[in-house]
């Protein structure tokens, strides 16, 4: 399983990746949607943990690009605080889940282990 | 003042500080006396008009009346006088056509008796009186002859006047009669004086052939006052006229005259010549006055009814006016406190997402890093104190969770504001949105155009949530335009799903760089006067209902707010997973 962390506060996604490399679990990061993207073009990820409210590329453009381009990854949305019209437009746009900020790892990874849909 | 607590209009005793921009008690006199003056005004006017015409007509009829008694008494007096020569001038040409000696003989004086009652009428008796007072001859009912008048008042007057008319006296002959005497007077002769006797009948007949409709009277009474003809009003022969005094020194006048209760009569007297009778005739004006006295009875109460019925009106018109006016007043001000109250309310929401957001992102560093530090220990088992360090992260990881507790009951206050969905006409509630902010226009003569087409379907949504975006809109429109400037606000069906509701000013605009920030909270161009929240607030509220907001703008041309609302409302998703626990997702 392969995963692409990203958000804007790069502490957040290193220790995460750490965390997850930690859990056996390879994952790259970046620090901007763009810069996500990017990588995305060169490697194949399973899941990618975005955050919604970035400088630059929004989680919305992130999204819409990654959809755009006929990845297969998965998408899980980490968000600060958004209103659920924010999550369902972002649910709507082809996000799978969500999760609000400080999230747990081992539920972060047991989420994406599952590999379900969030239910609405 | 019972009565005044009853009928007192509720705004009298209210001094609501937020509705002292209108004086009420001052708008409700204003209007009562302004009503009341217009619309009485006319009619006094008319009423008054009226009434002096009435009393021209009414003056009128009366001098018809006063003048038609003043013709009945010249006509009558005239026949009275007439009927008294006559006989007068009868005995005096008996006298000049007769010796003493010749009246003397019963026979002759029977034949010239005969004569006068068949030429003239009404005699009863005649009789010859010597120059010593005594009857000489008599020819009538009763044996007088041998009877001494040489003392009585008539036999002295007619010594020295020559003519005697008697009142009116029962007699032994008990009917009214009166008697005339004349003195016969030549050289050739002796004197005498003819005497004779006249029915009183006579004069009564003369008299009540006179018409007098419908109410009046016509009789005679001598210098005392006592009738002497008998009287339909006043009684019979020889009873007192009392009105009498009153007539003193009104001779040949129209003397209006009273009597007990009964209405006033109108009453003439004149003095029959060469009698001692008085011609009196009465008319009772009331009869003939009474159809104007009732039409001028009938427009005083028809004055009268309709003044206090105008005034009962206009009372309760100006009073449920003003009350109107007042108690959409304190509606308004209740709206406007509501909504103040829920913009308060939504910006403290704001702004506790806001610190939410802002404080969830390092607690998710902090989070992560002593999860990596737990991580790290869990693979070092010969770590010294390691334990020491699991118990500090654990406490650490304790504290994340409480604050990342506190931070979604924040968020939840924002987003838990009460949402009611109902269907909702947008012409109606327009318009109550206007109704709250249409005074300031009114008052900067700002004219706000509305258009609705008639097929714009109903909405749903939470109406108070409408409102207050449009109050939101509207008001920063208001605040944009100059006085007399113009607002438009129409409605469109944008396509089955949709309506768009454009609210147009064309106002000082808005800059293209501040276009990107009207929607973020605490960004104002009002200065003080704005919190900086009317926008963000109405934006969150437009896209929680699932619509949007466009806004085209054009520096010192004008700004438009084009709000897309959805006609029918999405099942709401995700109520409560949105901003909880990340635990209560469900996979």
């Amino acid at each position: 399983m392969k995963v692409l962390l990203i958000d804007d506060e790069k502490e957040l996604v290193t220790t995460l990746s750490e965390r997850m490399e930690i859990r056996d679990i390879d994952s790259d990061w970046a620090t901007s949607g763009e810069q996500g993207l990017k990588m995305i073009q060169n490697q194949a990820y399973d899941w990618v943990v975005l955050d919604l409210k970035m400088p630059g590329l929004s989680g919305y453009e992130a999204i819409q690009a990654i959809k755009a381009a006929r990845h297969e990854a998965r998408i899980i949305l980490l968000t600060g605080h958004s209103a659920s019209e924010d999550l369902d437009r972002a649910l709507d746009m082809g996000a799978d889940m969500y999760l609000v900020k400080p999230v747990d790892i081992d539920d972060l990874i047991a989420l994406m282990q599952g590999g379900g849909k969030q239910e609405r | 003042m019972g009565i005044w607590r009853k009928i007192k209009p509720a705004f009298w005793n209210r001094s609501d500080s937020e509705l002292e921009l209108l004086n009420y008690r001052r708008l409700w006199r204003t209007t009562l006396f302004s009503a009341i003056a217009v619309t009485l005004a006319p009619l006094v006017f008319l009423a008054g008009i009226n009434f002096y015409q009435f009393e021209e007509q009414y003056q009128l009829q009366r001098n018809e009346i006063t003048s038609h008694v003043q013709r009945l008494l010249a006509v009558n007096k005239v026949q009275l006088a007439n009927f008294l020569e006559e006989r007068r001038a009868a005995l005096t040409y008996v006298n000049l056509a007769n010796t003493f000696s010749q009246l003397s003989d019963r026979r002759h004086l029977a034949t010239v008796f005969r004569r006068l009652r068949q030429s003239f009428g009404g005699f009863v008796d005649l009789g010859l009186i010597d120059g010593q007072g005594i009857q000489h001859a008599y020819i009538g009912p009763y044996n007088l002859e041998g009877r001494d008048y040489k003392n009585q008042d008539w036999y002295k007057e007619v010594q020295i006047r020559g003519i005697y008319i008697s009142d009116v006296f029962l007699g032994h002959r008990n009917f009214p009669h009166f008697v005339i005497a004349v003195r016969h007077e030549r050289a050739d002769d002796q004197p005498y004086v003819l005497r004779a006797t006249i029915d009183t009948g006579k004069l009564n007949s003369l008299l009540s052939a006179t018409d007098l409709h419908p109410i009046g009277d016509i009789f005679l009474v001598n210098q005392q006052g006592v009738l002497q003809t008998p009287s339909t009003l006043f009684g019979g022969v020889l009873t007192r006229f009392k009105s009498m005094p009153q007539l003193a020194g009104q001779m040949g006048r129209v003397t209006e005259v009273r009597q007990g209760n009964d209405p006033p009569f109108l009453v003439a007297t004149a003095k029959v010549e060469g009698s001692p009778f008085l011609l009196v005739v009465v008319k009772q004006p009331a009869a003939l006055l009474q159809k104007w006295d009732l039409l001028r009875i009938n427009i005083i109460v028809m004055v009268a009814v309709s003044v206090a019925a105008i005034l009962a009106v206009i009372w309760w018109g100006s009073a449920t006016l003003v009350s109107r006016i007042y108690e959409a007043d304190l509606r308004r001000v209740a709206m406007l406190h509501e909504v103040e109250y829920t913009n308060k309310l939504a910006s403290i929401g704001r702004l506790a997402a806001g610190v939410a957001h802002e404080i969830n992102n390092p607690v998710a560093i902090i989070n992560e890093k002593v999860g990596l530090m737990g991580d790290i220990l869990g693979m070092s088992q010969d770590f010294p104190r390691r334990d020491k360090f699991l118990d500090q992260i654990k406490v650490i990881k304790d504290s994340v969770r409480r604050v990342s507790e506190i931070t979604h009951r924040l968020l939840g206050f924002a987003r838990h504001l009460p949402v009611k969905s109902e269907q909702i006409h947008l012409e109606p509630l327009i318009k109550e949105v206007l109704g709250f902010l249409g005074r300031e226009a009114d008052y900067r003569n700002i004219n706000i155009n509305v258009d609705i087409p008639p097929d714009v379907p109903t909405l749903e949504a939470d109406k108070g949530q409408i409102q207050q975006v449009l109050l939101n809109i509207v008001n920063n429109a208001l605040a944009a335009v100059k006085d007399g400037d113009r607002i438009d606000i129409s409605v469109a069906n944008r396509d089955d799903e949709q309506v768009a509701i454009t609210i147009a000013d064309n106002g000082i605009g808005i800059s293209s760089q501040d276009l990107n920030n009207i929607f973020e909270p605490f960004f104002s161009t009002k200065g003080e006067k704005g919190t900086g929240l009317g926008l963000s607030i109405t934006y969150g509220i437009v896209q929680k209902l699932g619509g949007h907001i466009d806004v085209v703008s054009q520096p010192g041309q004008g700004t438009s707010f084009i709000v897309y609302l959805p006609v029918k409302q999405r099942p709401r998703r995700l109520e409560s997973a949105s901003g909880e626990d990340a635990a209560r997702m469900e996979v």
